[in-house]
């Protein structure tokens, strides 16, 4: 479920409270904040429509777990969904490399 | 029905609107209804739950789809190949037509500017959609289409006119804290199936809401006892896509193979070893070739995986199974022509809300018809819808009431508490001996406390503003669970995918439809075969 919203990065900008489906974040007077976490359904689609990597979704649907936001940056892994289906600058051509039709009726 | 109990006042709402044609739900289905209802000539409004775009169970999973390239050997191999699974009940007429629609539609997409990838030999492959992708161009060309889109915006309830002819519906604006009313002359549900907040992949926003508000309308359901579909996922994580387990071998906490164990055609044994403890899978028969399509394929089935360090192909990892009920079923609203009305006049359903029994049958896992069915459903409905609105003509002076029932009406004693219902109902629907492997005497226990938790349910009183969405959701949930195991009862055989323990076997004298409906009283009825020519050419 979503852990992370990254004070350094974020803008303000509120598109994640517009797009998360379950509306778990609210808007506030600076950076939305994380309202209702256990409402969170683990789509990871808040990601992708961040413009500035800001946030981080946990893989655990569950339970809530502590995340090393540091770690996190060091890795790359803020980002790293929207970079790897291609809604980043830098790698428009990985929206068109879905090959499924070969891995389908196996 | 019990629904006409508060006439709608003009200052009911935070907002009114007048359209045409009212779509709730905002997935694929929703999207195509609404667009083809305003090409043809409707003032279209969408409302949904979550954000179009976003919200439900494409948008986060993305399909493969049942595009077939019209060659007629192609097609009627794509057609046949399906019946025996689909327990041969699905209608050759309506499989023919959705290949028709998915087709064209597909090919509409590709004009609109979705990215299908290209084959070596140069060819657009068309059998697949990358979820966020499709359902943001779906967004793009439904405003551009001239639809208002309501976003965050929850319907609660149907209107009904003095007749008993749908005219709109009302709902919630969850970030405004107000509720909106539309009055329209003809409403498609397109509000998706149900999989009982189960967590999987993109559809706890699909509580089975448009089966409650279309049967408190009078409409009836139909296949609901195909609800039992289970899909595996790591234990931890919500990422439910099954494609790539068809490389996986699944082992006990020992390491020992599961016998029989299969994401295809062996689902249940997993199923069996899960209830008996833990099981591990590793996609250890895919090699590196497959390996880097499958990342390039589907980014989002290897984020539980990137983000705990594990290596799918060479660590085992624990899986689960996670209900999706009629999301991966084929239950839903049952259909009676080809715009896909309901029983109830004005009131059209689409997509998952709807039944797909006429192109599935029993059966859905692995297919990519139920994209299809959503986009041609879709398209279907909203053309159907816009055709009724025109013939209505300007009949806006008929009086309206609300057709809502529990968590809506005004009750002197308490309301109730919509998390504790909603865990009693998945107390009932998830234990894989209750669902997965269904048995009379245990169908007719968790019926006798499902019933009971209906008579509380719907004797209390109105839900508090800040729960009524949650109260509609549990209520829904509820009324999906009752509706599909009274189905189940009924179907004394095993067939698709619903398995009876003390009927193992497919039973001629049952390749028939299962209708049900109600809702204090729940009912359930044998219905012919829809092509019953074509059902006696198949034995
Ligand atoms: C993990 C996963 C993988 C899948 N893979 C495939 C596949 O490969 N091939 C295939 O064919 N199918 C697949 N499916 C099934 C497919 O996703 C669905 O059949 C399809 O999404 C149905 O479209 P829909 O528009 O009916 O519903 P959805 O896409 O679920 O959209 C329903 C919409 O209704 C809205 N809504 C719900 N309640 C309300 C309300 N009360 N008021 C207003 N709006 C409401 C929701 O917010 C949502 O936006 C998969 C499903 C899952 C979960
Ligand atoms: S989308 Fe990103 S940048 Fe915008 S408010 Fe949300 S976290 Fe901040
Ligand atoms: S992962 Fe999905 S449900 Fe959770 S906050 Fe992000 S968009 Fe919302």
């Amino acid at each position: 479920m979503i852990e992370v919203i990254d004070a350094e990065r974020c803008t303000s900008c509120d598109i994640c409270v517009n797009v998360c489906p379950t509306n778990v974040f609210d808007k506030t007077d600076g950076i939305p904040i994380i309202a209702r976490q256990a409402d969170c359904q683990t789509c990871f689609l808040c990601e992708l429509y961040c413009p500035e990597d800001a946030l981080f979704v946990s893989p655990f649907a569950d339970a809530s777990q502590s995340v090393d936001v540091v770690a996190l940056k060091q890795g790359a892994l803020l980002g790293s969904y929207r970079r790897a289906v291609g809604w980043t600058d830098d790698t428009r051509e990985l929206r068109g490399v879905d090959r499924s039709y070969l891995l389908f009726g196996h | 029905m019990t629904g006409r109990a508060e006439k709608l006042s003009a200052t009911a709402g935070s907002i009114e609107s007048d359209a045409d044609v009212l779509v709730l739900g905002g997935g694929p289905a929703g999207t195509w209804a609404a667009i083809s209802a305003a090409e043809h000539g409707a003032r279209v409004v969408l409302a949904d739950k979550g954000f179009c775009g976003t919200s439900g169970a494409t948008a986060a999973a993305g399909t493969g789809v049942w595009y077939i390239d019209p060659d007629p050997a192609l097609r009627e191999a794509a057609m046949a190949g399906r019946e025996k699974m689909g327990g041969y009940l699905q209608a050759r007429r309506w499989m023919a037509r959705t290949l028709d629609c998915t087709y064209a539609q597909s090919n509409r997409l590709a004009e609109w500017g979705y990215p299908y990838p290209v084959d070596d030999s140069g060819k657009s492959q068309r059998n697949s959609l990358q979820g966020p992708e499709y359902m943001r161009l779906m967004r793009k060309r439904t405003k551009a289409a001239g639809v208002i889109i309501l976003d965050h915006s929850p319907a609660l309830e149907l209107l009904v006119d003095d007749g008993g002819a749908v005219a709109g519906a009302a709902g919630l604006r969850r970030q405004k804290d107000d509720r909106w009313v539309v009055r329209a002359k003809a409403v498609v549900i397109a509000t998706g199936g149900c999989a009982f907040l189960s967590k999987t992949l993109g559809s706890n926003v699909l509580t089975g809401d448009g089966y409650l508000m279309g049967a408190e309308a009078g409409a009836e359901l139909t296949s609901m006892e195909f609800s039992n579909p289970y899909a595996i996922s790591a234990a931890f994580g919500s990422v439910t896509k099954t494609l790539f387990y068809g490389w996986a071998t699944f082992t006990y906490e020992d390491g020992s193979v599961v016998p029989g164990a299969a994401s295809k055609g062996g689902r249940s044994a997993i199923a069996r070893a899960l209830m008996q403890g833990p099981v591990y899978a590793r996609l250890d028969k895919a090699d590196e070739e497959v390996r880097r399509s499958m990342r390039a394929s589907q980014p989002n089935f290897f984020l539980p995986f990137d983000r705990t360090g594990i290596d799918p192909f060479t660590h085992r990892f624990p899986v689960t199974l996670r209900l999706e009920g009629t999301v991966r079923g084929t239950g839903g609203l049952r259909i009676v022509d080809d715009t896909c009305a309901t029983t109830v006049p004005g009131l059209y359903a689409a997509g998952d809300a709807a039944t797909r029994e006429l192109v599935c049958g029993g059966f859905t896992g692995g297919g990519s018809h139920n994209a299809a069915w959503a986009m041609s459903s879709g398209t279907w409905a909203g053309q159907g819808a816009a055709d009724y609105a025109r013939l209505a003509g300007a009949a806006s002076n008929r009086q309206v009431a609300r057709a809502g029932t529990v968590a809506l009406r005004e009750r002197a004693d308490r309301p109730f508490a919509p998390a504790q219902l909603a865990r009693a109902v998945q107390d009932e629907v998830f234990p894989y001996e209750l669902n997965y492997f269904r048995e009379a005497g245990r169908l007719e226990g968790s019926l006798e406390r499902l019933d009971a938790l209906w008579a509380e349910a719907s004797s209390a009183g109105a839900a508090t503003e800040a729960d009524v969405l949650r109260a509609r959701e549990a209520a829904a949930m509820l009324a999906t669970a009752r509706w599909m195991y009274r189905s189940g009862l009924a179907r004394k055989e095993s067939r698709g995918m619903h398995r009876r323990d003390d009927f193992p076997n497919q039973d001629e004298r049952f390749r028939h439809y299962v209708s049900a409906g109600g809702l204090d009283e729940v009912w359930t009825a044998p219905r012919t075969h829809a092509d019953g020519a074509y059902a006696e050419a198949a034995e």
